[in-house]
């Protein structure tokens, strides 16, 4: 590890020495450093002294921290530009090749060119933090909270780790520094709502929320690195010239591997579903703890957020359970349109899960997946706190459909891990986008052969039988 | 020190390299020819271990290069086909990189670095950025990093192709102390001449695969038939007939000269010399007629067949 970084360390230098030989850095971060943090001052000097004109100190008490992220994110957005082109720019300028028949180790070279991008910004980060807060102390003599000058000094370190890792990730799968920079809207559009959510923070002075901030900004920066690292690939930095959009080519792989190998309808089921099925036994497991405790965080919900007495009419529960399954809103029980219409709302759940997961890694689509889980621990608990068996709830309301919806989903939630799995993971001989290719194409399948089958069962059960099994414990 | 047996490299559905067999021992240069998009690079990159072989092996240095592509790396050193020079730096400074990524100790890097800008010429330049060098000086600079750590392989992608002929005359005298030294070599190149001056072995690439592979010899004995001889004598060709070996066909005939074609020069040559000084001819001289790499070569690309036409880069 060691001998890794010292070696990653060798390219940081030399790269560092050279962004400090080019005007076009120096002179955005010294402006960004000292400039900047300057007009910031006067700025927060001109706030205050109109605010105590009018007996609002509060809104100046929010401005000089909110300013003072401000002045810690502009020079790091320098960094964007810099690892935009760091694996790119040297392409164009056909300068990368001896570094690629160098003995550098992919880690090497990736860690080396990421540290080199990161740590020029991030001086002048700090450096225009520092100017920041001796200007303020000197003209209203404000000091920040130690807590909340680590938070902020630690956002921006955090900010530009996610910005670098993202755009050096991109950077090393393109093939040019236009299409590098096209391609950086995917950071700079994320980045720009995560500044507004975090500066909302900062005027509310919710300060601890930016712990979460700093913490969820830790993890994906991690994920971009391994991202990063899993798809480094010399052949493909080197050989490919052209960014093309070759559908023919992309159809053809995904049919290929959405067909599988041939055989009988049994042993094509067996071989490329339940085969998958088989090599997803980790994520599914990964899955299944989530739901658990998404399961137990509900039931402690309940203690906090209690269902108002007149919500719950528990004195006539039998009646309003016969009325409201006969028809609670669009859905119709013991009918095929409401199976459809439940069918249609499992299957957009998944659709859309799955779509959030492939753009973050999984993290967001399992979220979204497990919150229903959350939904039932919290009506678990409900149940026993007005005296009924939660057994039963569970018996009556969840267990008859969920039998076979429950597998389904935690199925679909161990695929939309899979997806973010095969970012951050190396392919080797496969490109990123061919291994990407190949994994849709076995969501694609295990979703048609296997989740889909099991919904429209779910579905049945649901419109047919739950109803009457919660009307059996519950209805009298 | 360089063994290829069947190295395929396919980019998707293109055949760039087709079952390429090649073997350099140390202490040889291997000239490898060929018209642009060839292979030449594709091979060379599949040795450097940029890029990974479809099929077939390379062994560098003893090393496979899909198992241990850090040690061939480490083994090679490469000058490419665009130099790869950083423009903002100063010369013993960019050496200094690339001797600490091949974790050269600092005095042997010196001392290395002093050697090889001394050896190439560019002491004075020591102090100019790279970026105002000419190209011939970015060449011999790129070709220095390639020496820097003493690589028992070299791999040269055209070597002297932007360079003045002193230059030049530098370079080549450089890489035949380099074979002196034992270090197995391939050099890339258009230039027949300097392939023939350097070559121990030469390779013909067309369309990604090998159509010729020897020694500058072997290769005109292949492809341009039986040497040629060319015989002057004192007197003028009368209108009698040569007292010539059965067999042996006349090519060109002058006012006291001929030619003809020797399969097997050692026997004939001194068969046909005896039957011409005892019918009395007085023999001027017999000397071989001078057949270039250029004719092999075009005659390499020109008219040898390959058993299939892939598509190549």
């Amino acid at each position: 590890m060691w001998s890794d970084i010292r070696k990653a360390l060798v390219v940081t230098r030399r790269e560092v020495k050279d962004q400090f030989r080019d005007w076009r850095i120096i002179a955005p971060i010294i402006i960004l450093t000292v400039f900047f943090p300057g007009l910031m001052n006067f700025t927060a000097q001109q706030a205050v002294g109109f605010v105590a004109k009018y007996g609002a100190p509060i809104i100046a008490d929010r401005l000089i921290p909110f300013l003072l992220m401000v002045v810690g994110f502009f020079p790091i957005s320098v960094s964007l530009v810099i690892a935009l082109e760091s694996f790119v720019g040297e392409k164009e300028r056909r300068s990368i090749e001896p570094l690629l028949s160098s003995p550098l180790t992919d880690v090497q070279l990736y860690l080396g060119k990421l540290m080199a991008v990161i740590f020029p910004p991030l001086l002048a980060s700090f450096l225009g933090i520092s100017v920041y807060l001796v200007g303020v102390f000197r003209q209203v003599g404000w000091v920040p909270d130690a807590t909340l000058l680590f938070q902020v000094v630690a956002l921006a370190a955090v900010q530009s780790l996610v910005m670098v890792s993202g755009a050096v990730v991109i950077s090393s799968q393109t093939t040019s520094v236009r299409a590098a920079n096209l391609l950086a809207s995917f950071i700079i559009i994320p980045m720009a709502l995560l500044l507004v959510g975090e500066s909302m923070i900062m005027f509310w002075a919710r300060y601890q929320v930016l712990w979460w901030a700093i913490i969820g900004q830790v993890i994906i920066a991690w994920l971009l690195i391994r991202t990063g690292i899993a798809h480094f690939n010399r052949e493909e930095l080197l050989g490919r010239e052209l960014d093309t959009l070759n559908l023919r080519w992309a159809w053809s792989v995904f049919k290929e591997a959405f067909l599988g190998e041939s055989g009988s309808a049994l042993h094509w089921w067996r071989l490329n579903v339940w085969s998958v099925v088989r090599d997803l036994k980790w994520s599914i497991l990964l899955v299944l703890i989530i739901s658990i405790g998404a399961v137990l965080v509900g039931s402690t919900q309940a203690e906090i957020f209690t269902l108002p007495t007149e919500v719950l009419d528990w004195d006539n529960l039998d009646e309003g359970l016969v009325t409201g399954v006969e028809n609670i809103g669009p859905i119709h029980f013991f009918s095929v349109g409401g199976m459809g219409m439940i069918l249609f709302h499992n299957l957009r759940a998944v659709l859309i899960d799955s779509l959030l997961g492939i753009f973050s890694f999984g993290v967001l689509g399992i979220i979204a997946l497990i919150l229903p889980f959350g939904i039932i621990g919290y009506f678990i608990a409900i149940t026993g706190q007005i005296g009924l068996s939660p057994w039963s709830f569970l018996l009556g309301f969840i267990l008859p459909h969920g039998i076979v919806e429950i597998p389904a989903i935690i199925i679909a939630g161990a695929l939309i891990v899979r997806m973010g799995l095969t970012l951050v993971t190396p392919q080797e001989n496969h490109t990123i986008g061919e291994a990407w290719i190949r994994t849709l194409a076995d969501w694609a399948r295990l979703i048609c052969f296997l989740v889909l089958p099991l919904l429209v069962v779910a579905a049945f059960l649901e419109v047919f039988i739950t109803p009457r099994a919660a009307l059996a414990m519950f209805g009298g | 020190m360089i063994l290829t047996e069947n190295l395929t490299k396919y980019f998707k559905d293109l055949r760039a390299v087709d079952g390429v067999d090649l073997h350099v021992r140390a202490g040889e240069v291997l000239a490898l020819l060929g018209p642009n998009g060839a292979g030449k690079t594709t091979t060379v990159r599949m040795l450097t271990t940029v890029l990974r072989p479809s099929d077939g092996t390379a062994r560098v240095a003893g090393c496979d290069v899909l198992e241990n592509p850090g040690k061939v790396r480490s083994s090679v050193g490469v000058l490419t086909e665009d130099h790869g020079l950083y423009d903002r730096m100063h010369i013993e400074e960019y050496l200094d990189f690339f001797g600490q990524i091949y974790d050269m100790p600092a005095i042997e890097r010196q001392q290395r670095i002093q050697y090889l800008l001394s050896r190439f010429g560019l002491l004075d330049a020591r102090n100019r950025r790279i970026g105002k060098f000419s190209k011939g000086m970015r060449q011999k600079l790129s070709l220095a990093r390639s020496l820097l750590h003493s690589p028992p392989v070299l791999l040269l992608d055209e070597p002297t192709s932007a360079m003045d002929p002193a230059s030049a005359r530098l370079v080549r005298n450089a890489i035949k102390t380099l074979r002196s030294e034992d270090r197995a070599i391939i050099v890339c190149t258009h230039n027949l001449a300097e392939a023939e001056e350097l070559a121990d072995k030469i390779a013909i690439i067309r369309n990604g695969k090998i159509i010729a592979n020897g020694s500058a010899a072997e290769l005109k004995e292949q492809l341009l038939g039986p040497g040629e001889y060319k015989v002057q004598l004192v007197e003028p060709l009368d209108s009698k007939e040569l007292p010539l070996p059965d067999g042996l066909v006349v090519t060109q005939k002058g006012l006291d000269w001929f030619s003809y074609r020797a399969p097997d020069a050692r026997k004939t040559n001194p068969q046909i010399l005896h039957k011409l000084i005892t019918a009395g001819y007085q023999v001027v001289k017999m000397e071989e007629v001078q057949r270039s790499l250029e004719s092999v070569y075009l005659q390499a690309v020109n008219h040898v067949p390959v058993k299939e036409d892939p598509d190549v880069e």
